[in-house]
């Protein structure tokens, strides 16, 4: 299987990440949707590796792993800060900062 | 044709990068004082944890600024190509670490507050609940803010000299994820402080994952994740490719959301509200320096070959840029959100340098960012001393007549505020003169006279202000305005002092602009 269908695979899991959190209203959905973004990056980084023929692409998508995780840490602290305040963790009730 | 691909990958042996710590002493020095902060948060006891932050923190950066002067006229590429030290990259780092020692001396501030310092005795408690009155009460500070702030400063000083994709994504990472937290730590107004958290975080981690997947792209067409690689593959194929347009509109998108560039400045009003003051007053000033470095290397260095096919794209920006931020200040009831939306204008007056891709747009950018930086430090500097009881007195129509209840500072806010609207003798008009000249030069006239343009709403915005502190009567129940420490004394000091100095005698930074020279390729 040529690795180029794996490019198009990654940017169908981008595209879909990115409508979920265009979509969604629920802040951890919407998190999750960003993870699919940065993991559908790790695959196209991958492939493209495979594609140059080089390692650059594979060193990448494990830094990305790390970073990700991190995102989680920091993100999780502040969707559960603002859950414990309002009890829901949809994104259209924080409503007070506008215009 | 997979055994020769996976032959390959297996003979590139893995070569390990020479690095010259000297020449990374900045990053390094002021990344290791952060992991000890974090280190003195887990083993100190409460009472010395403030006393020793406070010393980490300022050694720190000072140490770190004189290894940025000890380092000038230093030209190389370190770890393996991945870091340029040079000129251009030696002034941002430079004067992203002053503007930190400014915006750490605002973050020090205990004077202001009766309840004690801008941030929450303990972020995790709930507002308004038994525990956050008992934390408060008994006079606790919440002292994890300063390792995050040097982790933050950490991937700042990253930002302007990351010379590959990786280093660039983990730089801006390391930059953000701890801003987001600190926007959240506010000890009043929690509700919008939280809020204002999480609008920053989903929108910029969303913005992060398209600029990696434009990384992505890059990287497929060029097979190098280095800047001068990847400038080398698209100069060697003239011609267009869906792959360089595509990747270059992506990681554009990522970079221009930190520096709040329309359509990509939502967030910024509602997060520079909503976050403790001088936790804006920093992110406002050095996340703009140092993401507009990043972005003036990017553009110079990788994508100088395609300037005819970002151009258009940037000249749209600038001007959305412009005249939203203009337009939509006029209408700000509050302090915060109007100096937000002045901050996208002012941002859409910098790319101009980036637009006009000539070492003069060059250095009329860094200059404009410096000047920038200072003012809008001294701006919310002087916002968290007028108070009323429930906190900063945002509401502008509570500064009506200031100067009859504090005539210098309403004359400090004054010189600010002129000095946004870049009014000869502030740094503001020289920095706006050094960018709209470069632009010009570089034939962007239509893109002057949209500035112009907005100059000039910006400047009804800003001296509607000054009208109203000086010349309207106080309302019934004015607010006060506190006497603050040494730190945020000195702060304020420092910045008006920047922003005159800057307008009176720019000369002596234009000359150091002149020498630091352009971007390494």
């Amino acid at each position: 299987m040529s690795p180029s269908a794996y490019v198009v695979l990654a940017a169908i899991l981008f595209t879909l990440g990115s409508v979920g959190v265009l979509v969604r209203r629920n802040a951890i959905v919407m998190f999750m949707s960003v993870e699919m973004m940065l993991n559908a990056c790790n695959l196209a980084f991958v492939a493209f590796a495979r594609m140059n023929g080089n390692l650059d692409g594979q060193v990448v998508a494990f830094f990305v792993m790390v970073v990700a995780a991190a995102e989680v840490v920091v993100g999780l602290a502040i969707i559960v800060t603002i859950f414990r305040t309002r009890r829901s963790a949809s994104v259209d009730e924080p409503n007070l900062l506008k215009y | 044709m997979s055994g020769v691909l996976s032959a390959s990958v297996v003979a590139d042996t893995f070569t390990l990068p020479t690095i010259d710590y000297g020449a990374l002493a900045p990053v390094l020095i002021v990344a290791a004082a952060a992991v000890i902060g974090v280190l003195v948060e887990a083993f100190a006891p409460r009472g010395a944890r403030r006393p020793l932050q406070l010393v980490l923190v300022f050694g720190s950066l000072i140490a770190a600024f004189v290894a940025v002067v000890m380092h000038a006229g230093i030209r190389q590429l370190d770890g393996g190509g991945a870091v340029a030290i040079d000129g251009p990259g030696l002034v941002l780092q430079g004067a992203v670490l002053l503007i930190s020692i400014v915006g750490a001396m605002l973050m020090a501030e205990r004077m202001v507050d009766p309840a004690g310092d801008a941030f929450a005795a303990r972020a995790s408690t709930l507002p308004g609940s038994e525990d956050e009155r008992q934390f408060s009460s008994r006079g606790f500070l919440q002292t994890e803010i300063w390792p995050l702030m040097l982790f933050a400063v950490t991937g700042m000083l990253l930002f302007p000299i990351a010379n590959d994709l990786l280093l660039l994504f983990v730089a801006l990472e390391v930059m953000s994820l701890p801003l987001y937290l600190l926007v959240g730590m506010a000890r009043r107004r929690r509700l919008l402080s939280q809020e204002a958290a999480l609008k920053y975080f989903i929108l910029g981690s969303f913005s992060s994952a398209f600029f990696l997947f434009g990384s992505a792209l890059l990287y497929g067409y060029s097979g190098s994740i280095k800047f001068g690689k990847i400038a080398e593959a698209i100069a060697g194929n003239p011609g267009q490719n869906m792959l360089i347009l595509v990747g270059v509109g992506m990681v554009a998108v990522g970079l221009l959301f930190k520096i709040g560039a329309a359509p990509f400045h939502q967030w910024t009003p509602d997060v520079y509200q909503g976050a403790p003051t001088p936790v804006t007053a920093f992110m406002a000033a050095a996340v703009k320096v140092a993401a507009f470095g990043a972005i003036l290397r990017v553009f110079y260095v990788i994508f100088g070959g395609l300037r005819w096919d970002w151009q258009p794209m940037l000249w749209v920006i600038a001007i959305l840029t412009m005249l939203i931020g203009a337009i939509v200040a006029v209408t700000q009831t509050d302090v915060k959100r109007m100096l937000a939306y002045s901050s996208i204008a002012q941002a859409g007056f910098i790319l101009l340098g980036v637009i006009a891709a000539n070492p003069a747009g060059l250095r009329g950018a860094i200059f404009y960012l410096v000047a920038y930086a200072f003012t809008t430090l001294g701006t919310f500097a002087v916002v968290t001393l007028v108070r009323d009881s429930t906190g900063e007195a945002t509401h502008l129509s509570k500064w009506a007549g200031l100067a009859k209840t504090s005539p210098l500072t309403a004359t400090v806010f004054a010189i600010f505020l002129l000095s946004l609207a870049g009014i000869p003798l502030t740094s503001g008009f020289i920095g706006k003169f050094a960018v709209f000249t470069a632009a010009i030069e570089a034939g962007a006239m239509p893109l002057v006279i949209v500035a112009l343009f907005a100059s000039l709403i910006a400047a009804f915005v800003y001296g509607r202000v000054i009208v109203l502190m000086f010349f309207a009567d106080p309302p019934a129940d004015p607010p006060a305005v506190v006497v603050p420490s040494a730190f945020t004394t000195l702060a304020i000091a420092i910045s008006v002092a920047v922003t005159v100095v800057l307008g009176i005698i720019p000369q002596p930074f234009l000359t150091l602009l002149e020498q630091a020279g352009v971007f390494i390729r």
